[in-house]
């Protein structure tokens, strides 16, 4: 589970949510949270709509695409926030690439 | 927010809870001296029964709560602990099982994976197993121990080892991370013991001195470098040799509920060692009036309570005033500054215990139903509501 190098992210990563890492949306919140082991995580709107994208089938560079398009933006600089925010999450263990 | 009067209770202003401790059961077969329990154990016959816990579960997540942490005790000695996990599941609830693990065979953890259990927290005494199992008190109990991390992880669960570390094993904390790594955690608490309960009644035995500590911690910071996106290390410090207090539960009625064996209400799982409380049970009220609206929970809520030096404090939203449980122990006010913030005036007991570092170590007095009276003449005259 933890064997390997440390893990780097780049545009071609395939990330996802750890197994019983779960992005849940709560009633009582009324808001979207990530539940992970002995840590809960609450995600603003922008990486909720990322962590929604992490399908364990998508490269980082797609999903990249995608935000880019549907929100307007310069793909490169989506991009680049996007590997840092989900660098940011792999460290935290929440987030894995499904290649590794 | 320097005006005192901006940090009224309102009571339709508290955020909901984040987590439940669910203290199932006292009962365990460890007698860990740096157990945080109370010194009065609750009896088997005085524990909620089956129902109860679910309603009680049921409650917690319409309260808004995310997370429940099943505890103790051992959990595992409750024979219903996969109903309460399949229950909490199925209320949405993320379950998490605390546990000594010496009982954790395949058929239990096959019946919590199939109940819905997201993770396992695994507590280690030692990597020495000589050293290890003289704390617990249980012959080959780091073996079972290890034993059982090895099926938490074949099992697919993500495994959490607690490393307690105190005067008697610091040595060995470079070996205790690597030993986490080798079973395969995903993350590694290295938890320096906190002295509620019958660890207070331990301390001597148990608290490092300050040079064990700073070794301990640049080993640390030194293993998260190295370890960065392998192993997610959490740290606690004993606080007797900081200069800043803790921000204990992260304030009180902030996040956390605990429930102890027998229903009680607790905003932390030391408070009922604060005299002055009527601590709400939950067979007489619902978790929601409990948390918005008892005395229990709102007594040290917020900064309102506050007296000087935390009153004006520029830090009392970061650490609500440290620790209540800790404040009365060491200066018998439960309304005090704790005393191991820097401005606090009544530090003298804190100082002996952290001078008393120089001598050698006491024998454990070990955390069991029996021990009570030899605990609590430990702890006298010395910390039962005595002022310095």
């Amino acid at each position: 589970m933890n064997d390997g190098p440390a893990i780097k992210l780049d545009a071609a990563t395939v990330p996802r949510l750890k197994p019983h890492v779960r992005l849940q949306f709560n009633e009582a919140r009324k808001r979207w949270v990530v539940q992970a082991p002995e840590r809960v995580l609450m995600p603003d709107e922008i990486a909720v709509t990322v962590l929604q994208r992490c399908d364990g089938a998508a490269t980082i560079a797609s999903i990249a695409a995608g935000l880019a398009r549907d929100f307007d933006a310069p793909a490169d600089v989506v991009q680049g926030d996007v590997i840092e925010m989900l660098q940011d999450l792999a460290e935290k263990g929440i987030i894995d690439d499904v290649r590794a | 927010m320097s005006a005192p009067d901006s940090t009224k209770i309102d009571p339709i202003t508290i955020d909901p809870p984040m987590a439940l401790l669910a203290e199932v059961t006292h009962r365990c077969p460890l007698q860990c001296p740096y157990c945080s329990n109370p010194l009065e154990l609750d009896r088997v016959r005085n524990e909620l029964d089956t129902e109860s816990w679910q309603r009680v579960l049921d409650e917690a997540a319409q309260l808004g709560m995310l997370q429940v942490h099943f505890s103790g005790g051992e959990p595992l000695v409750r024979r219903d602990l996969e109903t309460l996990v399949r229950h909490a599941t199925k209320a949405g609830l993320y379950t998490n099982l605390i546990t000594s693990a010496v009982q954790l065979d395949e058929k239990r953890l096959a019946g919590l994976v199939a109940a819905g259990l997201e993770h396992v927290q695994i507590s280690f005494q030692d990597v020495d197993d000589a050293s290890g199992d003289r704390v617990a008190n249980y012959r080959d109990a780091q073996r079972l121990k290890r034993e059982a991390a090895r099926r938490v992880g074949a099992a697919g669960l993500p495994l959490t080892v607690n490393a307690v570390v105190h005067r008697q094993n610091l040595e060995r904390l470079p070996a205790m991370i690597d030993a986490a790594v080798e079973l395969g955690a995903r993350r590694l608490e290295v938890a320096h013991v906190q002295y509620y309960g019958w660890a207070l009644a331990n301390r001597a035995a148990l608290l490092p001195t300050r040079e064990q500590l700073d070794a301990a911690t640049a080993t640390v910071e030194a293993a998260r470098e190295r370890l960065r996106g392998r192993l997610v290390i959490d740290y606690v410090v004993p606080d007797y040799h900081a200069a800043l207090p803790k921000a204990c539960m992260s304030g009180w009625g902030r996040r956390f509920m605990n429930i102890s064996p027998s229903g009680k209400a607790l905003p932390c799982h030391a408070a009922e060692t604060l005299p002055g409380f009527d601590f709400p049970s939950v067979r007489d009220g619902s978790l929601a009036d409990i948390w918005h609206k008892s005395d229990a929970f709102n007594r040290f809520r917020g900064t309102q309570w506050m007296a000087e030096p935390c009153r004006s404090c520029d830090r009392r939203e970061i650490d609500w005033g440290g620790c209540r449980c800790q404040a009365f122990a060491l200066t018998g006010d439960a309304a005090a500054t704790d005393p191991v913030c820097f401005k606090a005036t009544r530090r003298g007991k804190l100082a002996a215990a952290v001078e008393a570092t120089r001598a050698a170590p006491p024998s454990f007095i070990y955390r069991r139903m029996g021990g009570t009276a030899e605990a609590q003449a430990a702890l006298q005259p010395d910390e039962i509501g005595a002022e310095d």
